[in-house]
């Protein structure tokens, strides 16, 4: 085996799970998003490896550019209550969750011993088009067309519903219809109470 | 390429444990959407790695790219509720959001 392959490749995996036990296992929660910015880049090492150049480009694009930066927005955001006094759960979900983690592991180990060939054997060589963005553009705007522009949907959709979530009720009293600002409700907002004092003013 | 895939998939599937457990014993919503990231990139790594053993097309790589695409989709509105309930409760404990019990 290359001495220099296998390297890389423990440095990587490396980075990747040190970084998972620290996103677990961080009281803070700003420190579990750097874990996990630290298993993305680590696991892109581990693409390149496997000869996925565009995906490791798209996952430091996707995942360490957009989705990390929104997580330490929203834990900025909600400030230090962000981080939770008692966090970890009682003794029995912590049981739970080691069963689980020596089950699967054991399944894991299991069904890996369980293949046809009884030694590692290495991968075949990957052709030179394999998994640069010109084969991948390919694939994806030949058979894999439909799905992809529906992505785009799915994205959009997201974004203007995560938009119509966070916004929250601030809305303008003057066009809320007479139905909600009549109705009583439990804890009423301060927006939600100027609206109805306005539409009794008004009656 | 002398790694071999089995190595590969070991890694994933301790990334996916580590992300179980975390989602399984932490109580802070924002750590628990981190553990789910953590499982779609398990995922996403034995995608990569069995299609690298199948250099025949890129099925594997076409779906990890869908992942990462709904992934992302994921996190924004999963942000956006864990925003909207801290408006509601000042908490972000996952116990707290008992609205729906009763």
């Amino acid at each position: 085996m290359n001495k220099l392959e296998l390297a890389y490749f423990g440095a990587c995996s490396l980075i990747a799970l040190v970084g998972a036990i620290v996103t677990v296992g961080a009281k803070n929660p700003i420190r579990g998003a750097m874990g996990l910015l630290s298993t993305i880049i680590g696991i892109a090492g581990l693409y390149l490896m496997l000869a996925a150049e565009f995906l490791a480009a798209i996952q430091l694009l996707v995942y360490a550019g957009a989705v990390v930066i929104l997580f330490l927005f929203v834990i900025m955001l909600l400030g230090p209550s962000a981080q939770s006094k008692r966090d970890a759960r009682g003794a029995v979900a912590r049981y739970v969750g080691a069963a689980a983690m020596l089950f699967s592991g054991v399944g894991g180990m299991a069904l890996v011993m369980r293949t046809q060939s009884p030694a590692p054997t290495a991968l075949p060589a990957a052709p030179p088009q394999f998994g640069t963005i010109e084969s991948i553009g390919h694939e994806l705007f030949s058979t894999a067309l439909v799905p992809f522009e529906l992505s785009g949907a799915l994205l959009l959709v997201a974004v203007v519903g995560a938009v119509a979530v966070a916004r929250g009720k601030q809305v303008d009293p003057t066009l809320l219809p007479a139905a909600d600002a009549k109705k009583p409700s439990a804890s009423p907002s301060p927006t939600a109470r100027a609206a109805g004092q306005t539409k009794e003013a008004r009656s | 390429m002398t790694v071999p895939l089995e190595y590969f998939v070991i890694v994933a599937a301790v990334l996916f444990m580590t992300g179980a457990v975390g989602f399984l014993i932490r109580r802070n919503l924002l750590v628990l959407l981190m553990s789910i990231e953590l499982m779609l990139n398990a995922v996403n790594l034995t995608l990569v790695a069995f299609n690298r053993q199948h250099p025949g097309d890129h099925t594997g790589q076409i779906f990890t790219f869908f992942i990462i695409a709904i992934a992302a989709a994921e996190a924004a509105v999963g942000l956006a509720i864990v925003l909207a309930f801290f408006r509601l409760r000042s908490t972000v404990r996952s116990d707290d959001a008992d609205l729906l019990r009763n």
